[in-house]
C-alpha cells in the first residue's frame, strides 16, 4: 500500500539526481585536456589511425549526442570499457562493489549499534560519559580517516599483529578473514560516526525525555522498561535515522582513503586510480554506481521514517 | 562587541583561538621560524627524532619536519579559505533568499539543494580532479559549493523561523521595509549561526584539503603539503612511526580546534542577551515552623509540609493539604507559585533535575515518601495523572488503542484480547463518540477535547481512587472545555473518584471543586471550602485574585488589580512573601515568616491581617 | 448619530492556499465597522479566523475579496508606501510577549523603531519619547536599557503596547493581547488600555477567546464561526440575549466563578463535535445546533436585524426570532441604543 506507492514515487523523484550527476561528470570529463583517442592510440600512430579511434568512441560527435549514446548504451547493460585495460567497466565494478559495499554497510552497522549504545548510556548515566563520548565526538571528528587508518595500523596490526596490515578477503573465499580483513579499516571509517550517532542518540533521548508524554506515562505507572526502550527510544529514532542516512552517504569521503591506505579494491578507490589516470569510462561508471547506491540509502531512509512515523504515513 | 567579550571569557574559546592564531602566524612567516628551508635535504639525518637543530624531526629524505609543516600549511590555509569563500557566498545568499522571500524562489532553491546534498562530494571533487589535474583551487571550490546545501538548509529554516516571529510582523506593522528588517532583524540573528556553521565547515575542508594531498592529488612532491606529510609518514611507517605525530597532530588540533570554536560562538551568542543566570543561589528563605499534624483520619491523600528544590533552590515549601475519598480539591494561583510541581511532587515526579527534599505524602494510609516500591505501585493504579496540553501528552508514535492497551495490562494482568474490551469500555466510559474508531487513531489525528479524552481514560485505566489534573482544560476552546469539565464531574459522581485539579481559572475551581487551595510563591496562603473562600476570602492575594477576574466587573469600571508581579523564588523574602503586593502590609509582615493559622473552623490562612480585610471587604 | 466608521470591512474573505488540501477560507464575508473611540470586540472558538481578519486589516495576510477601508480610504491592497505611511496611524499588539519583541534588542531600540519610519514628525529626541512613553505605560524609563528576557511577560506587554503608541496611532488591533497573562497581570493591562483609550481616543479592534474579557472591554462584539459572522451587536444586548445558538452555546461554556450557580445560566446542551462537516450551502453551525431544522441545511442564513431596532444585534439564524430569550428586553435595548457605559451588571 503506501510503502509501495512512496517507493515508486522516490524512485521517479531521484532520476533528476542519476540526470544530474551523469550530465555533469560528462559535461566535466569533455573539459578534459587530454584526449582519450590520443592516449589509446599511442604517441606514434598516424592520423588515419587516431581518427578511426576517436570514431570508434564517438568521439567526433557533438557532446549531447555523445551524452545520449552513454545514456542509451546505459540502459542496455553496457558502461563501455577501460581505457587502460580494455576490460568492461561493468566487470571491473561488479569485482569491486563487495569491497567498497563490505566496508560501509559494517561501518554503518557498528557506528549503529555502538552508537546508539553509547548514546543511550551516556543519556542515562550522564557526568563523565557525557564527558567521555563528547571527547570522542570531537576526537572522531577531526581525526583525519587516512591518519587514523595509520596510526591502527601502526598499533594494532604493526606492533600488535592483531590484524593483518593490509589488503581484503572476499566474503566467499574465507568469512573469518573477510572479517578480519575488515576490522581495522571499519574502526578507521567508524570512529567518527560512532561519535556522532552517540551524540545525537544522547540529544534526542534527553530530548524525548523532557516531552509531556513521558511524564504522564511515569505518573500513570508505565513499567520504565517500556518507557525507555518502547516510548523514548522509538521517538527518538526518526533523527537518529536521518543521521545515519546522511552519514552513510559521508562515509564514502573516508571509503576512498581508507581503502588507499589499506590497498582495498573498491569502487571508491578505483574511482581515485581513475582520476590519476583520466579513465573516463571507469569515472563515469563508478559515479552512477555511487549515485545509485545514494538514491537506494535515501530510500531506505524514507521507508524507515514511514515505519517509525505514523505522521507521515497516515498523510 | 559584546559577544567578543562573552566568547573570550570561556577558557575553551580562548585556547581554540589561541591555536588558530598561533598557526595562522607561524605558517605566514615560515621563513622566520624554520631554520630549514622545506625542500632542504639532510641525508646524515635521515628518520631524525625531535633534536635542537630539527624540533619535529625529518623525513625520509632528511627534510626538516617542522618547516615542511609550515610551508606546507600555506597552501592548505588558503585552500580552507577558498572553499570556505565559496561555501559561505552561495550557502547564504540562496538560505536567505528561499528563506525569506519563499514562494518560488524557496521551491527552487530547497530541490536544487537536496539534489546538491545527495550527491557524494568527495566523488565529485575526484571528478573535477581528473578534469583540472593538481588543480587544488577548482577542487576547493567545488567542495565549498557542494558542501552549502546543509548551510543553505539551516539559514532557510532560520530565517523562515525568524519571518514568522511575531517582532517581524510588528516591525512590518511600524512599516520598516523589507530592507531595513533584514538589517535590523534577521541578519542579526544569523549572524551567530553563520559563523558556527563557517567554523564546522573549515574544520572538514582543513580534513578535505589534506586528504586530497595524502592521495597525491594536490601540491606535486617535492613541494610541501600537510596531506602529502601523512602519506610519507605512511611509507614510513614501519621504520619510523614517530613521523606521524607530527604529520596528523596538528591537522587534528585546528580541526579540533574550529570545532571547539563553533561551540564556544553559539553558546555565547545565545547567552549576550538571555537572562544572565544569578551567580549562586542564596540561602533558602526561613519558613515559620508549623506542627505538621498527623494525617486527618480517613483521608485519602495527606501531603505534609512537603518541599521540592529545583538546582538546589526551594520552589516549594512547606506545602500540607489532605484529599477526602471523592472529594474535589482545587488549587489556584498564577504562573511560577509552585501547583505544578506541587501535583507532580505528590507523585515524586519533578520536572527537570529537581528532587523532593522533605515532607511526607500519604496515601490510602502508606508513607509514599518512604517507599520508592510503594510510590511505583500507587502510580497509575492509585493515583494517576492528567496534564494540561492533551496534543502532546500521548506518544505520538503509538495508536491510542496500543497505548491505553499497555496501561491496562501494566494494571491488571489482562491478556491482549481482555485488554482490548477494556480499552474500548473505557473509551465509551470518558465519552468518546466511536471507540472502535478512535482506537485505531494515531494522536495526531484527534482533535484537543477527543485526545483529551483518551488522556483521561488512560489515567482511568489502573482504576485509580484520585485524579491529579494539572490545568486539564487551559489549552481547550471553551466549548470543549466544559465538555471535559461535565466529564470529570459525571466520572466523578459515577466512580466516586477524588479529583486534585490545578487551574488558574475561577470558573473552573467554582463549577467543580469542594474546597480550595490557593497557592502563592511556593506555599499554601489560604485554603477554605469554595463557597466560604468565594464569599469571604481570608487572604488579601485571594481577594486581590477574586477581584482581578474580569467576570464580575462592570465595563467602564477600572478593574481591581494586585500590583507588581510573583516574586520567583530567588527572590523570596524573608518576611510574608505578599508583603510587596499587599495594601495591609506592615512591619510586623516583613518581618519573619507568617505562619498559617486557622482563624475560623476549617479554614486556614497566612496572613497577619486578617481582621482588617474582613472589616474593610469592600476595598479589595 | 453614528460618526464616520474609522474602520470598515466589507465582506472580506481570506484563503490559504494548502499544498496538500483545498484551499481553506479562513474569513468568509465578514462585515463590520470600527468607530472612533470605541472598542469592537471579535470572538470565536480556536479557527475561528479572528486572526486572519486581523492580519488582513493590517496588511499581513493578502485579501482574496472584499474591502477594507481606513478613514474612508480603501486600504485591501494598499501598497508598501500607503502601509509605511498608514502605519503611524493603525497599530497592533501582539498576543505573545515572549515572541513579540526581538530578544537581541534593547526595548529602547524596539521602541524607537517605529519613529524611523516616521522621522518626519520628529519632536522631541528619540530618547526623551521613549522614555516618556515607557513611563506612561507603567515601566520605569531606564527599561530602555535592558534586553526583553529580563522582564516578565506582563511587562513585555507593557512594552508592546508602547510600541504600538510611539507614533499617534488611532486604531490599535489587539490580537489576545492578555491570554497570555496571569490574572492580576491581565488584569493590570486591561485597566492600561482602558485608561489609554480614554485618554488618547484609541479605537481597539479587540481579538479574544476570553468571554468575559471581552465584554469587559468592547462596546460591540463581533461573534465569528469557522470564518464566518454569526452574530453582532452591542455587547450587553449580546451577551445578556444571544439571538445565535452559538453564541449562547459559547456564553454557557463559560464556567461561572459563583459557586452558588454549579449550572449553567443558559443551559444549551452541549453536543460533541460530531464528525459530520457543515453543508457547502448551509449553516455552517448546523452539524452542531440543537435546533437545526431541514432548511438549515438547505440555505446559509443572512445576517438580519434580531428584533429591528436600529443599532440593535444581527444574527446569522434561521430561527433567531423565535430562538431569542425574552429576557429583560427594555434594559437590553435601552442600553443597546446608547453606547454602553457604566452598564448594569446583573450578577455581582
Ligand atoms: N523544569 C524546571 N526547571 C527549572 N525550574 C522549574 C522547572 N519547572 C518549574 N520550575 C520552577 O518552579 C517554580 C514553580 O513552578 P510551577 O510550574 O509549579 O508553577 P505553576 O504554579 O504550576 O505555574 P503555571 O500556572 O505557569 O503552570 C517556578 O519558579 C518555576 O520557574
Ligand atoms: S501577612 Fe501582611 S503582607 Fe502578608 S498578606 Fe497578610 S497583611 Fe499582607
Ligand atoms: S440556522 Fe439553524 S442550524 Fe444554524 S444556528 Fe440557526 S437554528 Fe442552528
Ligand atoms: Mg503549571
Amino acid at each position: 500500500m503506501g510503502a509501495l506507492r512512496l517507493v515508486i514515487r522516490r524512485l521517479l523523484a531521484s532520476m533528476p539526481l542519476l540526470f544530474l550527476t551523469s550530465a555533469l561528470t560528462f559535461v566535466l570529463v569533455s573539459l578534459v585536456p587530454g584526449d582519450p583517442a590520443r592516449t589509446i592510440a599511442g604517441q606514434h600512430s598516424t592520423a588515419e589511425q587516431y581518427r578511426l579511434i576517436r570514431g570508434q568512441l564517438g568521439l567526433d560527435q557533438p557532446l549531447p549526442v555523445q551524452y545520449w549514446n552513454w545514456l542509451t548504451q546505459v540502459f542496455r547493460g553496457d558502461l563501455g570499457s577501460s581505457l587502460f585495460s580494455g576490460e568492461a567497466v561493468t566487470s571491473i565494478l561488479q569485482n569491486r562493489l563487495p569491497v567498497s559495499l563490505s566496508l560501509i554497510l559494517a561501518s554503518t552497522v557498528v557506528s549503529g549499534l555502538a552508537g546508539v549504545a553509547l548514546g543511550l548510556l551516556s543519556a542515562r548515566r550522564g557526568g563523565v560519559l557525557m564527558k567521555i563520548v563528547d571527547g570522542l565526538a570531537l576526537f572522531g571528528l577531526a581525526a583525519p580517516p587516512f591518519w587514523l587508518a595509520l596510526l591502527v595500523i601502526e598499533v594494532f596490526a604493526v606492533t600488535l599483529r592483531w590484524f593483518p596490515v593490509t589488503g581484503y578477503v572476499p566474503l566467499e573465499e574465507d568469512p573469518g578473514g573477510w572479517a578480519g580483513s575488515l576490522v581495522l579499516p571499519v574502526v578507521s571509517i567508524a570512529l567518527g560516526a560512532v561519535a556522532i550517532i552517540a551524540k545525537q542518540t544522547r540529544d534526542s533521548v534527553l530530548d524525548t525525555m523532557n516531552r509531556d508524554f513521558i511524564r504522564v506515562m511515569q505518573a500513570n505507572g508505565f513499567s520504565p522498561r517500556s518507557i525507555l526502550y518502547r516510548h523514548i527510544l522509538r521517538n527518538a529514532a526518526l533523527p537518529i535515522v536521518t543521521v545515519l542516512g546522511v552519514l552513510m552517504v559521508s562515509l564514502l569521503g573516508a571509503v576512498v582513503f581508507v581503502e588507499t591506505v589499506f590497498a582495498m579494491p573498491g569502487v571508491a578507490s578505483l574511482t581515485q586510480q581513475a582520476t590519476v589516470q583520466h579513465d573516463i569510462p571507469v569515472i563515469q561508471g563508478a559515479v552512477l554506481y555511487i549515485t545509485v547506491f545514494v538514491i537506494v540509502v535515501n530510500l531506505v531512509v524514507d521507508l524507515a521514517y514511514v515505519r517509525l512515523d505514523p505522521r507521515v504515513r497516515t498523510s | 562587541m559584546k559577544t567578543t567579550s562573552r566568547l573570550l571569557r570561556r577558557p575553551a574559546a580562548v585556547v581554540a583561538v589561541a591555536w588558530l592564531v598561533l598557526l595562522t602566524v607561524a605558517t605566514a612567516c615560515a621563513p622566520l621560524i624554520a631554520a630549514h628551508g622545506p625542500l632542504d635535504q639532510d641525508l646524515s639525518h635521515v628518520l631524525a627524532l625531535p633534536s635542537a637543530s630539527h624540533p619535529l624531526g625529518t623525513d625520509s629524505l632528511g627534510r626538516d619536519l617542522l618547516s615542511r609543516l609550515l610551508y606546507g600549511g600555506q597552501p592548505a590555509l588558503l585552500a580552507v579559505a577558498e572553499a570556505l569563500v565559496a561555501h559561505l557566498v552561495v550557502g547564504v545568499t540562496l538560505g536567505l533568499v528561499a528563506g525569506y522571500l519563499g514562494g518560488w524562489a524557496d521551491t527552487l532553491i530547497t530541490r536544487v539543494g537536496d539534489l546538491l546534498f545527495a550527491l557524494p562530494a568527495i566523488i565529485i571533487v575526484l571528478v573535477v580532479l581528473s578534469v583540472f589535474p593538481g588543480n587544488l583551487h577548482a577542487a576547493m571550490i567545488t567542495f565549498g559549493v557542494l558542501g552549502s546545501p546543509g548551510l543553505i538548509r539551516v539559514l532557510r529554516s532560520r530565517t523562515l523561523g525568524i519571518r514568522q516571529e511575531m517582532y517581524v510582523a510588528a516591525a512590518r506593522v511600524c512599516g520598516l521595509s523589507d530592507a531595513q528588517i533584514l538589517l535590523r532583524h534577521v541578519l542579526p540573528r544569523l549572524t551567530s549561526t553563520v559563523i558556527v556553521q563557517a567554523a564546522l565547515f573549515s574544520a572538514v575542508a582543513v580534513i578535505i584539503q589534506a586528504g586530497l594531498g595524502f592521495l597525491g592529488l594536490g601540491a606535486q612532491p617535492p613541494a610541501p603539503s600537510w596531506g602529502g606529510l601523512v602519506a610519507d609518514a605512511s611509507q614510513v611507517i614501519d621504520r619510523d612511526p614517530w613521523m606521524l605525530v607530527p604529520a596528523g597532530v596538528p591537522l587534528v588540533l585546528t580541526v579540533v580546534a574550529l570545532s571547539m570554536l563553533g561551540d564556544a560562538i553559539r553558546d555565547s551568542a545565545v547567552e549576550s542577551w538571555s537572562v544572565s543566570k544569578l551567580a549562586t543561589a542564596s540561602a533558602p528563605p526561613p519558613v515559620a515552623k508549623e506542627h505538621a499534624e498527623a494525617p486527618v483520619p480517613g483521608a485519602l491523600l495527606s501531603v505534609r509540609d512537603l518541599t521540592v528544590e529545583i538546582d538546589g533552590v526551594p520552589v516549594v515549601q512547606g506545602v500540607s493539604f489532605d484529599v477526602m475519598p471523592g472529594e474535589t480539591l482545587g488549587v489556584v494561583g498564577e504562573s511560577g507559585c509552585g501547583k505544578s510541581v506541587t501535583a507532580l511532587g505528590v507523585l515524586g515526579l519533578v520536572p527537570g533535575n529537581g528532587r523532593v527534599t522533605g515532607g511526607r505524602v500519604v496515601f490510602a494510609g502508606t508513607d509514599l515518601t518512604a517507599s520508592p516500591t510503594e510510590l511505583a505501585r500507587v502510580r497509575g493504579s492509585g493515583i494517576a495523572y492528567v496534564s494540561q496540553d492533551p496534543m502532546v501528552a500521548l506518544d505520538p508514535t503509538f495508536t491510542v488503542l496500543s497505548q491505553l492497551r499497555e496501561a491496562v495490562r501494566r494494571h491488571s494482568g489482562a491478556n491482549r484480547e481482555q485488554a482490548r474490551e477494556r480499552v474500548l469500555e473505557l473509551l465509551a466510559m470518558v465519552g468518546v463518540p466511536d471507540p472502535e474508531g478512535v482506537a485505531g487513531r494515531y494522536p495526531h489525528q484527534l482533535s484537543g477535547g477527543l485526545a483529551q479524552r483518551v488522556l483521561i481514560a488512560l489515567a482511568l485505566a489502573g482504576r485509580p481512587k484520585l485524579l491529579i489534573a494539572d490545568e486539564p482544560t487551559t489549552a481547550l476552546d471553551v466549548s470543549v472545555q466544559k465538555e471535559i469539565l461535565t466529564l470529570l464531574h459525571t466520572l466523578q459522581r459515577r466512580t466516586g473518584i477524588a479529583v486534585l485539579i490545578v487551574t488558574h481559572d475561577w470558573g473552573v475551581v467554582a463549577t467543580l471543586c469542594h474546597r480550595s487551595l490557593v497557592m502563592y510563591a511556593g506555599q499554601v496562603v489560604e485554603q477554605a471550602d469554595v463557597e466560604s473562600m468565594f464569599v469571604r476570602p481570608l487572604h488579601p492575594y485571594t481577594a486581590g485574585l477574586l477581584a482581578a477576574n474580569p467576570h464580575r466587573a462592570a465595563h467602564g469600571h477600572a478593574l481591581t488589580t494586585i500590583p507588581g508581579t510573583v516574586p520567583s523564588p530567588r527572590e523570596w523574602p524573608v518576611g510574608c512573601r505578599f508583603a510587596a503586593r499587599c495594601p495591609y502590609a506592615g512591619d510586623d509582615c516583613r518581618a519573619a515568616p507568617v505562619a498559617l493559622t486557622g482563624p475560623a473552623p476549617a479554614r486556614l490562612t497566612r496572613c497577619l491581617h486578617v481582621e482588617e480585610l474582613v472589616s474593610e471587604g469592600a476595598r479589595l | 448619530m453614528t460618526p464616520r466608521p474609522l474602520l470598515q470591512v466589507t465582506e472580506l474573505t481570506v484563503e490559504y492556499g494548502q499544498r496538500h488540501a483545498p484551499t481553506l477560507r479562513a474569513a468568509d464575508g465578514v462585515s463590520f465597522d470600527v468607530r472612533p473611540g470605541e472598542t469592537v470586540g471579535l470572538v470565536g472558538e480556536s479557527g475561528s479566523g479572528k486572526s486572519t481578519v486581523a492580519r488582513a486589516v493590517l496588511g499581513l495576510t493578502p485579501v482574496t475579496s472584499g474591502r477594507i477601508r481606513f478613514d474612508g480610504a480603501d486600504i485591501t491592497h494598499a501598497n508598501r508606501k500607503t502601509r509605511r505611511a498608514l502605519s503611524a496611524r493603525l497599530q497592533m499588539v501582539f498576543q505573545d510577549p515572549y515572541s513579540s519583541l526581538n530578544p537581541a534588542r534593547t526595548i529602547g531600540q524596539t521602541l524607537a523603531e517605529p519613529l524611523l519610519v516616521h522621522s518626519g514628525e520628529r519632536g522631541k529626541p528619540v530618547g526623551e519619547r521613549v522614555a516618556a512613553m515607557l513611563e506612561r505605560v507603567g515601566l520605569p524609563a531606564k527599561a530602555a536599557e535592558r534586553y526583553p528576557s529580563q522582564f516578565s511577560g506582563g511587562q513585555r506587554q507593557r512594552v508592546a503596547i508602547a510600541r504600538a503608541l510611539m507614533t499617534s496611532a488611532e486604531l490599535v488591533v489587539c490580537d489576545e493581547p492578555v491570554s497570555a497573562l496571569d490574572l492580576s497581570i491581565q488584569a493590570q493591562t486591561l485597566n492600561l488600555l482602558s485608561d489609554l483609550q480614554r485618554e488618547l481616543s484609541l479605537s481597539y479592534l479587540f481579538i479574544a477567546h476570553d468571554l468575559p474579557v471581552v465584554r469587559y472591554l468592547s462596546h460591540r462584539v463581533v461573534v465569528l464561526y469557522r470564518g464566518r459572522v454569526m452574530e453582532t451587536g452591542p455587547v450587553d444586548l449580546v451577551y445578556e440575549r444571544p439571538a445565535h445558538p452559538y453564541t449562547r452555546a459559547l456564553l454557557a461554556a463559560v464556567p461561572d466563578p459563583d459557586p452558588r450557580i454549579r449550572t449553567g445560566r443558559h443551559d444549551e446542551p452541549a453536543t460533541p463535535r460530531g464528525a459530520s462537516q457543515p453543508t457547502a450551502t448551509g449553516c455552517p453551525f448546523a452539524p452542531r445546533c440543537a435546533h437545526v431544522v431541514e432548511i438549515c441545511r438547505r440555505e446559509r442564513p443572512g445576517l438580519l436585524p434580531v428584533d429591528g431596532v436600529p443599532g440593535g444585534a444581527s444574527a446569522a439564524c434561521h430561527r433567531a426570532a423565535e430562538l431569542t430569550p425574552t429576557g429583560n428586553g427594555t434594559v437590553a435595548r435601552a442600553v443597546a441604543v446608547g453606547r454602553p457605559g457604566n452598564a448594569h451588571m446583573e450578577e455581582t
